[in-house]
Parts: C-alpha cells; sequence; structure tokens
C-alpha cells in the first residue's frame, strides 16, 4: 500500500510561523507568515485540496513586519493574531496584534495561483496588543475552546490575559502576572491547556517550564531545569489531562505529569539538533509530531502514555490478506513507543509542524528557506489505529 | 701278577695272531670283557688306544682269563730261543715258589683266627646259663610286688573319695563365706569409694544371689546387696551428676552404672545432658569472646579457642558416647547425631557471627586460616558423626564466608575505582600554581589504569588463598569449581568491569548537563580508559583470573568479547558526551555574544570580537587536551590553502548583496538559491553524530556543534550593516583558525558561509566589508 507522497510548497521568503485555521474544521487551510526584512511580508493562506492533492494559495500582506509568531482564533476563521518585528529608531520590537482576513477570502480560494500577481489583500486590523511597558511579545495564544475572546500573550517577563470585545475590534488587559527572579528572564513560549475548563496555561523561559492558572494569575507548578538547554515550544495533550510535552534544545522531547515534576513521564532523543516544535494530534495523542533544526521531521508513536488504551480489537474482516497479516504481526508484541517516519523533505532547519485541524491525518511543517511539506500519517498506521 | 712284567714283551711279538682256534666265539667274549672293562673304568677306547697293551683274549698272557697253557707253551717252544726258554723257565720257577710261599702265609694266618674264634663261642654259652637264673628270680619278685600293690589299692579306695568330697565343700563353703561377706564389702567399698571394685563384687555375687533367692538366707544378703548396690548407684549417680570432673571420669561413672544394669537410656539421656551443660559452657564462653565489647581476639584465636574448646568436647562426648552406647544402636546413634546437631548449629550460628564481624576487615590470610582451622577441626566430629551433617555444615559456612568475601572484594574493588576517581577530580580542580604544571591527563591515566589494576591484582592474590592447596576446604567441589567461575571470574571480576563501566556512563546520564558536575576532562579520561580495557585490559585481566584460577567449571561465563564490546560501547558514549559538553560550553559561549548584543546599531567592525578569539583558544584547550589521551585520527586531504578559499565565501556573499535589488515580489525566485544549490551538493550535516575515537573526530563534532549554534543564532536576530560586518569579520577568523582541526575543512566554511548568508538575510541592508578588509582585520586581531 502506497502512502501518498508529501505535497511541496514553495514560498520566497524565509519563514517560522505556521498555524492550521483552527476553526475551519471542514477544509485544509493552513496559514504561514514569512520574514523578510526588505520586502512586504505575507501571509499565505494554503488550501490543500485532499481529493486531488493539489494545493491552493492566498496571499495576503502583512505590511508591519516580518512574523516570528502566528495563531489562528478557535472561534472566528477569519480572525488571527501575529507576532511581528518593527524596526524603528534603529530598533527592534516584536508587536502583537488581532487582524481579520478579508471576507472575500474566507469561502475558499478558489482564485488560481497565477492571480497571486494581482494586488494582494490587505489585512485589516483589529487591535494591538500591547502593554503598558513596552516588551517583545514572543507568543500569542487563543482560548482553546473558547468563543474566542480571551488571548494570552507573553512579553518579555510578563503573562498578559486579554478581553476581545465588540468582535475583537478591542482589546483589554484583563490581568497580568510577571515573572520575577535574577537576570533578564523571558518567556519563549506559551501554551494554553484545553482541559480544567481553559484556566491553566503553562510558559517556558530558558530551561523551565510554568504553569499558571488565568483566573488567579498565580504560578501552580515549575519543572526548573525541565531541558538541559532552552526549552523551544510545548504542547498539552489535548485528551489526557496533566499531560504536558516539551523540546529544547538538548535534543530531546519530554513527556511529563505537571503533577509530578521531578521525572519526565517519558524522554525521546530522536533528533541530531535542536527541537523546535512539538504537536499532538488532537484526536490521536499517541501520534506526536516534531520539527527540528536538523531539517527533519519526526512522527513518533507514543502508545504507552497516550489516552487510548493499549492493544485494540482488530476486526479483521475488512482487510486485505496483506494488511491482515502486518496487523497480526503487530498485535502479537505489545505496542510499544516507537518512530513512525522521518520526513527528511526538507533542506533547511524545520521551524514549525502543526495538525490539520480539519483531517487528523494529516500534517504540515514549514522550514526556514520557505519550503512548506504536507505529510500524511501511514496509511497502515492510521487503520490500525482506526480499527 | 709277576708273569704280567714279563707279558708285554713277549706279547708285543705275537700281537697280530688273535685269530686262533677260538675265532668263533668272539663276540660273546668280547662282550663279557667290555661288561668288566666297564666295570673297572676301562673304556674300550683307551684300550683300543693302546695297541701294546696285552690283548686280554690273548691265550698266552699268563695272567689273562683266557690263558691256554698249551698255546702258550706251543708259542713259546716255537717262538723262543733255548736261552730264553731257560729264563723263562727259571722264571717261572721262582715265580711258582713265591706263590707257594705266599699261600701257606694265608692259611696259617686263618686258623689262628677259627680258634680264637671257637673259645670265644665257648665262653659265652658259660655266661647265657647264668643270665637265665637270674632272670627267673626277677620274674618271680614282679609277681609279688604287683600283688601287694593290688591289695594296698584296694585298701585306699575309700579314703580317697571322702577326701575330694572335703575339698568341694570347702570351696562351696568359701563362696557362700564370700556371699555373707558381701554386703560388709561392699559397704566397706562404696565407704572407701572404691567403686569399680565394688561393682566388680556385685556383679560376680548377682547370678547367684539371684539363683538362691528363694533361701531365707540367700534372700537376706540379696536383699542386702541390694540396698548397698542401691546407694551404690545413687553415689554413682551423684558423682555424675555433680560433674565437676571432667569426661573421662564421667564416662567411667556411666559405665560402672551400666554395670550395675541401670537402664541404658535414662542414663544416655542424662549423660548427654551432662555432656550439654558443659558444651554450653563452652559456647557461652565463645559468646562473651564476642560479646559487645570491642576488643575481641583476632578470629584466629577465636576459632581456635572454639575448636578446642567446643568441638574438641563434642569430640570426647561422642566417642565415649559410642563407646559406652553402641549397644543403643540407631535410637541411640539417632539421639547422639540430634544433639550434635543442635549444638553444632549454635555453634556455627556463633562463628558466624565472628565472622561477619571480620567482614568489614581486609587481612584476608587471617580470615582464611581461621576458616581453615576451623574447617579442619570440624573433620573429626565429621567423621565421628556423619549423620549430624557436621562437616557439610562447616563447608556452606565457608562457602558462604567465601561468597560474601568477593562480594566484599568487589566492593572494594569499586571503591578503589571511585577513589581514584575523585583523586582525579581533585587533581583537575587544583588550582595550577604559576609555573609548576600539575599531572597531565596522561599521567593520571596512568595512574587510574594501574592503580585500579594494582586493586584487581591484589584481590585476586587475597581471594586466591581460599583456593591454596594447604588449605583444608580448597579441594571442595565448591572452590573447585563455581568458586573460581562463578565467583570470582563472574562476580568479582566481570562484575567490577561491567560496575565501573556503568559508573562510567552515569556520568553521561547526570541531570546537570548543563554545569557539567563531571569535569569534562574526566569525561575524556574515562573514556580513554574503558578505551584501554576494551583493547587490552580486559583480555589481561581475564587471562590473568583463568591462569591463578584453573576454572573447571563448565558452566558458561562471559565472554572477552561481550565485555569489550560493553567497555567500547562505555567509551563511545563517554566520548560522545564529552563533545556535547565541550560543544555546548563554546555553544553557550557564542550564543550568548549573539543574543546580548545589539546588532542593529553596532559600529563598524575594527577587530574581532573577543569571543571569537576566546572560542579558538578554548577550542586549541580542548585540543591539546584531547591530543593527550586519543591519537590524531585521519583527515580529509586538504584541498588548498584555506587564505584562497577565504575568497570565495566572501565573493559569493557579496553576490548575494548584488542579485539583491532584482528581487521583486511578483517574481517568486528562492531568495538564497545560492546557498540551496550548495546545499544540493553537499551532504547533510549531522551536527549531534557518534565520533570516532580520535582527536580529530572530537574536534570536529564539537565544531559542528558551535557553529550550528551559531548559524541558529544569527537567525534570530536582526542586522545592521555592520553588524553584518561584524559577523563577516568573525566567520573569517573563526575559518582561520578552525579548519586545522576539523577532519574535513569543507564543513567548517559550509556552516561559515550559512552564517555569513543567514546574518545577510537578517540584514535589511545588506553591505559586506571588502575581503582585503576582512582580512587584514583578523590579521591584526
Amino acid at each position: 500500500m502506497e502512502d501518498d507522497a508529501p505535497v511541496i510548497y514553495g514560498l520566497e521568503f524565509q519563514a517560522r510561523a505556521l498555524t492550521p485555521q483552527t476553526a475551519e474544521t471542514d477544509a485544509i487551510r493552513f496559514l504561514v507568515g514569512t520574514q523578510s526584512l526588505k520586502y512586504d511580508n505575507q501571509i499565505h493562506v494554503i488550501d490543500f485540496d485532499d481529493e486531488n492533492n493539489i494545493i491552493n494559495k492566498n496571499v495576503l500582506l502583512h505590511q508591519v513586519g516580518e512574523i516570528w509568531h502566528i495563531s489562528a482564533s478557535p472561534a472566528d476563521k477569519g480572525v488571527l493574531a501575529t507576532c511581528y518585528n518593527k524596526t524603528a529608531d534603529s530598533k527592534v520590537v516584536t508587536c502583537a496584534a488581532v487582524w481579520r482576513m478579508p471576507a472575500e477570502l474566507e469561502p475558499g480560494g478558489q482564485e488560481s495561483p497565477e492571480d497571486a500577481s494581482s494586488p494582494a489583500h490587505a489585512l485589516e486590523l483589529l487591535c494591538h496588543l500591547e502593554p503598558e511597558a513596552r516588551g517583545s511579545t514572543a507568543c500569542v495564544a487563543w482560548e482553546p475552546a473558547g468563543d474566542g475572546k480571551r488571548v494570552i500573550s507573553l512579553a518579555d517577563n510578563h503573562i498578559l490575559l486579554w478581553d476581545l470585545q465588540e468582535s475583537s475590534s478591542q482589546a483589554s488587559l484583563a490581568s497580568s502576572a510577571s515573572l520575577e527572579g535574577k537576570g533578564q528572564l523571558k518567556f519563549t513560549t506559551g501554551r494554553w491547556s484545553p482541559h480544567h475548563n481553559c484556566s491553566q496555561v503553562a510558559t517556558a523561559n530558558d530551561t523551565a517550564i510554568r504553569g499558571w492558572d488565568t483566573r488567579t494569575m498565580s504560578q501552580i507548578y515549575c519543572i526548573e531545569s525541565a531541558h538541559g538547554q532552552l526549552v523551544r515550544d510545548l504542547d498539552f495533550n489535548p485528551n489526557k489531562q496533566y499531560c504536558l510535552a516539551s523540546c529544547g534544545d538538548d535534543c530531546k522531547v519530554k513527556f511529563w505529569d505537571t503533577r509530578s515534576t521531578i521525572e519526565p513521564v517519558k524522554t525521546l532523543e530522536e533528533h541530531s539538533h535542536w527541537v523546535w516544535n512539538v504537536r499532538y494530534n488532537h484526536s490521536h495523542d499517541q501520534l506526536v509530531l516534531t520539527g527540528s533544526s536538523d531539517s527533519r521531521v519526526i512522527l513518533s508513536n507514543m502508545v504507552s502514555i497516550s489516552s487510548e488504551p493499549f492493544g485494540h480489537l482488530v476486526d479483521d474482516d475488512d482487510l486485505s490478506d496483506q494488511e491482515e497479516r502486518r496487523l497480526e504481526e503487530k498485535s502479537q508484541e505489545p505496542p510499544q513507543d516507537s518512530v513512525i517516519a522521518t520526513y527528511e523533505e526538507h533542506e533547511d532547519s524545520v521551524y514549525a509542524v502543526d495538525w490539520s485541524s480539519a483531517d487528523p491525518w494529516l500534517f504540515a511543517s514549514l522550514s526556514y528557506d520557505g519550503r512548506l511539506v504536507i505529510n500524511r500519517v501511514p496509511r497502515a498506521l492510521k487503520y490500525h489505529i482506526l480499527l | 701278577m709277576a708273569a704280567a712284567a714279563a707279558a708285554p714283551g713277549p706279547g708285543s711279538g705275537p700281537g697280530d695272531s688273535p685269530e686262533g682256534p677260538e675265532a668263533e666265539a668272539p663276540e660273546r667274549r668280547r662282550k663279557a670283557h667290555g661288561m668288566l672293562k666297564l666295570y673297572y673304568g676301562l673304556s674300550e677306547g683307551e684300550a683300543a688306544g693302546r695297541p701294546s697293551g696285552p690283548d686280554p683274549l690273548d691265550p698266552t698272557d699268563l695272567n689273562g682269563a683266557h690263558f691256554d697253557p698249551e698255546v702258550y707253551l706251543d708259542k713259546l717252544r716255537r717262538e723262543c730261543p733255548l736261552a730264553q726258554l731257560m729264563d723263562s723257565e727259571t722264571d717261572m720257577v721262582r715265580q711258582i715258589r713265591a706263590l707257594d710261599s705266599d699261600m701257606q702265609t694265608l692259611v696259617y694266618e686263618n686258623y689262628n683266627k677259627f680258634i680264637s674264634a671257637t673259645d670265644t663261642i665257648r665262653k659265652m654259652k658259660n655266661d647265657f646259663r647264668k643270665m637265665e637264673d637270674e632272670m627267673d628270680r626277677l620274674a618271680t619278685n614282679m609277681a609279688v610286688i604287683t600283688d601287694f600293690s593290688a591289695r594296698i589299692s584296694a585298701t585306699l579306695q575309700d579314703r580317697h573319695e571322702r577326701i575330694t568330697k572335703l575339698a568341694g565343700v570347702h570351696a562351696l563353703l568359701r563362696k557362700l563365706q564370700f556371699l555373707f561377706e558381701l554386703p560388709s564389702r561392699l559397704t566397706k567399698c562404696v565407704e572407701l569409694g572404691a567403686y569399680g571394685q565394688a561393682v566388680r563384687y556385685q556383679g560376680r555375687a548377682r547370678a547367684v544371689l539371684q539363683q538362691y533367692q528363694h533361701l531365707p538366707s540367700f534372700r537376706a544378703i540379696q536383699d542386702d546387696c541390694q540396698v548397698i548396690t542401691a546407694r551404690l548407684a545413687q553415689q554413682l549417680r551423684q558423682r555424675f551428676r555433680e560433674g565437676g570432673s571432667g569426661a573421662p571420669e564421667q564416662a567411667e561413672c556411666v559405665e560402672l552404672l551400666l554395670a550395675l544394669g541401670e537402664p541404658a537410656e535414662e542414663l544416655c539421656e542424662e549423660f548427654l545432658a551432662h555432656a550439654r551443660g558443659r558444651l554450653e559452657e563452652e559456647l557461652r564462653s565463645l559468646e562473651a569472646e564476642l560479646g559487645p565489647s570491642p576488643p575481641a581476639p583476632d578470629v584466629l584465636e577465636f576459632t581456635d579457642h572454639g575448636g578446642s574448646g567446643f568441638v574438641g568436647g563434642l569430640c570426647q562426648v561422642a566417642a565415649a558416647y559410642q563407646e559406652l552406647f553402641a549397644a543403643q544402636g540407631p535410637v541411640g546413634a539417632e539421639k547422639l547425631a540430634a544433639f550434635a546437631r543442635e549444638l553444632g548449629s549454635r555453634y556455627f550460628a556463633l562463628v558466624e557471627r565472628r565472622l561477619a564481624q571480620e567482614q568489614g576487615g581486609g587481612d584476608n590470610s587471617l580470615l582464611v586460616r581461621a576458616l581453615d582451622r576451623f574447617h579442619r577441626r570440624l573433620r573429626a566430629p565429621g567423621a565421628l558423626l556423619t549423620a549430624a551433617g557436621l562437616a557439610e555444615a562447616a563447608t556452606e559456612i565457608v562457602e558462604r564466608v567465601a561468597r560474601e568475601r568477593l562480594g566484599h572484594h568487589l566492593q572494594g574493588l569499586q571503591a578503589a575505582f571511585l577513589g581514584s576517581l575523585t583523586d582525579v577530580r581533585q587533581a583537575l580542580a587544583a588550582p595550577r600554581i604559576a609555573g609548576k604544571e600539575g599531572p597531565s591527563l596522561a599521567e593520571l591515566l596512568a595512574n587510574v589504569a594501574s592503580s585500579i589494576l594494582s586493586h584487581i591484582k591484589a584481590s585476586l592474590a587475597s581471594v586466591h588463598l581460599f583456593t591454596a592447596k594447604e588449605v583444608s576446604f580448597s579441594n571442595k567441589p565448591y572452590f573447585r569449581g563455581e568458586f573460581c567461575s562463578q565467583g570470582v571470574r563472574e562476580s568479582l571480576i566481570v562484575g567490577f568491569i561491567r560496575s565501573m563501566c556503568q559508573t562510567a556512563q552515569s556520568f553521561c546520564d547526570s541531570p546537570g548537563e548543563k554545569g557539567g558536575a563531571t569535569p569534562p576532562a574526566l569525561l575524556l579520561l574515562l573514556s580513554r580508559l574503558c578505551l584501554d580495557y576494551e583493547t587490552a585490559t580486559i583480555s589481561y585481566i581475564l587471562t590473568l583470573t583463568d591462569e591463578q584460577f584453573l576454572v573447571q567449571d563448565q558452566s558458561p561465563v562471559t565472554p572477552v568479547s561481550t565485555l569489550c564490546a560493553e567497555a567500547r560501547e562505555t567509551a563511545r558514549r563517554l566520548l560522545t558526551h564529552y563533545v556535547k559538553v565541550q560543544g555546548l560550553v563554546i555553544s553557550q559561549m557564542l550564543r550568548k555574544s549573539v543574543e546580548t548584543r545589539d546588532w542593529l546599531s553596532t559600529l563598524e567592525p575594527r577587530n574581532v570580537r573577543a569571543v571569537m578569539k576566546r572560542v579558538v583558544e578554548d577550542t586549541t584547550a580542548i585540543d591539546v587536551q584531547v591530543g593527550l589521551l586519543y591519537e590524531e585520527g585521519v583527515r580529509k586531504a586538504q584541498s588548498s590553502d584555506s587564505s584562497k578559499r577565504t575568497f570565495s565565501v566572501y565573493s559569493s556573499s557579496r553576490q548575494q548583496g548584488r542579485y539583491a535589488p532584482s528581487y521583486t515580489p511578483s517574481a517568486p525566485m528562492d531568495t538564497n538559491l545560492l546557498s540551496n544549490i550548495q546545499k544540493l551538493f553537499s551532504e547533510r550535516i549531522d551536527v549531534f553524530s557518534p565520533v570516532e575515537f580520535n582527536k580529530v573526530s572530537v574536534l570536529t563534532g564539537i565544531i559542528k556543534i558551535s557553529l550550528k549554534t551559531l548559524l541558529e543564532c544569527v537567525r534570530l536576530r536582526t542586522f545592521g550593516r555592520f553588524g553584518l560586518q561584524q559577523v563577516q569579520v568573525d566567520c573569517h577568523f573563526l575559518q582561520l583558525y578552525l579548519w586545522r582541526f576539523v577532519a574535513d575543512e569543507d564543513l567548517v566554511h559550509l556552516l561559515l558561509d550559512e552564517v555569513v548568508a543567514s546574518a545577510a538575510l537578517r540584514c535589511p541592508d545588506p553591505v559586506p566589508m571588502e575581503p582585503s578588509v576582512v582580512e587584514v582585520i583578523c590579521e591584526r586581531g
């Protein structure tokens, strides 16, 4: 059984920011933000036609600066937030803003790629997420299950909770907390937990991971030196409470139980350079995706710590003989954590990977040279999980 | 005969005339003569060999048997002249006369003899007659004597019988007297304490008294005796119980009591109870020696004491018991065995406690000697009482101690290893006194290796004592087989090497990845140590072990290759970890330098930044450090002078700058086309890839990690024009100095090119510096 070949899309500029359009559950759509210092930056809206294996793109201009981080609203398809660099007075400041995409794009980009040369649409600014004391915003995270009105932004050593009002056109600071300590503490990334009524946020600064309660804006746990070096990314298991994955410059991916933070539950060491991104699959949390600056994307099967029980009851009737045999082989031995596949389509560091919000078997990865690769979970594994 | 003398003369002449008238019967005659000749010892040959001799058949031979006077005369007459005849005749006459006179003398002599014989016979006749008379008289006298004798014996018969009877009565009376006196004698004996005598008397009388007890008088005696005997027995028991006397006296008491017919079972119980008392006393004294007070005697003394006191006592008891109660049969033997087992186990418990105290000690020879004594001592009772299993238990204890000893040695070795590691740490951490270099890494390595090896050898030697020939337990199957193979080889040596590898590996997993609680030099040293073990030391140690302990056991042992593989794996992990740690140190330096600087508003570069010099210095230091322990390794052939290469880098980056204005967003063209094309033709760089055991590979790893970090950090920043130029200068400087450390200098070029290219991309105003200026700055600084 052949797996479909990966689909590759090239951007003209360097790019680091990638997100699925979270609110969209029918079409497979990713948003990519570019990084260019000399030209107007863009947000590419990439639609993937699964049937025909065709990519459709729409380009939106993002003129305020190069995009370091992008995140889409979980409630409104047209709303997204970016963190961008602004160069002013020979100083670089990273700001954050909420934008709305032009309405005509939303129904689905029927425009042909050639039209991209026509003047691109611009984003409509909804509001800035600017703290009083100006700091560089590293990351914006939407409340995962809410109505798209609550946003966390991380600026230097502050964690800021915003309320977006009047269809997101106004942002008011609801509450904030800051990290005190010696040295210049700086948040690198943050992630909102989908559990506990969305009251928990995890952040990373240097080698530490901290958990915050958004109701009181107080720290609830802290994993000091979670990684040997800088922590690059975090992700919560969408189906299992307290489970947190992290990755960092020590080339490791670690899985934590936030209730007991002395030791990681599990550690993966498959990459040969810094791991920049880790993502749980939204539906089948044994599938974990990681992207690294060794230019590889690795899909791992973490059966032992997933929410799904060990060993599926396999109903073989629908399967061909060959599949049956393969499945039998698999089911004979207890399932073990393993690397499912290593994807080597990239030739530069991969800074972002993410799953599609519409199709749980599909994911995209983005490398610095602007190459976006869309891949699927191997079909054999897919059936093995489903059946 | 006189005639014979004359015969040869005439005989020689007619020698050729044997054919005569009697030629018809020569055969028969010849035969007879032959026989005669045989008789006289003349061989026929001899006769034949003397042809001149007279022919015996010659009828003319005067002295011959076949002499024929007629023939002789004829011959004489025919042959001899007259004168000769005359001579013959005179001669013959003379001879005849001589013969006659001889004959007369003979006859006369014979006659005289005959007459004297006749006289003798007559005298004999007379004497015999007288003798006959006397014989007659003798006969009559004898008859008279016989008669008398018969009469006397008839008379004495009666008296004789009476005397015999009287003698019998006398003996009986004496016995009776003994019996009557018995009570008083017994009393006396008891009073005097001559128990043995008393028991003998009693024994003699008992049967008689038993037989005649129906007679009242005897009965009385018997009763008396019984009373006394009972008293005697009581006294004996008393003495027995008091027990102050030694085992032999007790044994005597028991023997007497047995002779008195006391019940053997009860006695043997009591005997054992007494023996138990005494042996327990011994055990108590041993226990006291153990006691809580520390100044216990050394273990040798202890086992000696136990051996002579307890084991000796047990031996005596067992021997006496077997002698006394042999009649008890298997039940008795079983009792004794149970007794010995119980006490023995207590003794063993004490010994084990004592030996346990000894476990911490270091003197193996003393321990082995003590064990030897202990084991040897127990062989005697063991042989005496096979059922009690003492010897087996003793062997077991010895085995256990040996095992524990092995464990102790293993711990000792591990401790020694850790100790030597601590020493190394201290040596590494010790501040360098100016002008005086501390011990180099190679020396430290040699120190560690030799100290471990000497510890291993010491342990082997000390464990070897257990299998020495003169030690009594060394020929037990355990010590010949399992001890050598499983114990010494597997658990001690292999176990140690394994634990060494584990200890070393644990340095790789230490949580302090950041701080590096382990000094990198130690990692390097350990890695080299493990590698040395893999190449030589392991096989050396195992060969040494196998030689010292001729392993006869066939149980499977860990092969050398497995251990070597483990050691190699450890060495590899350590070295990889070393690369990571050192790479991290340099990475951190580079990262801080990139992150903390404001690249937008930086001034035009005039110098190479200090941090780059520091990086090169550190790399050189690492190079020296690694060079102390690892070989150079292979390098790719140097393609060209590195300065030439420099030029191309900057021309490429300059080109990029030149092309830049032609980019338009509407014409999608890959911005870093050049670098991408370059990548197509170069291999993917695995940054944290495993390293090989040589200096170049180690350094390559470290530099790769550092440069990749630099690249990633640069990509996160935004550069002004001078910022980019500074990066250019820094990279050129690095290139000038780093290429010599790595296996493939293209690698450095590639990474540095990418750094500069990335910096150019991150620069809104990319105006690269002139390569010549870059070179000048680098050379200056």
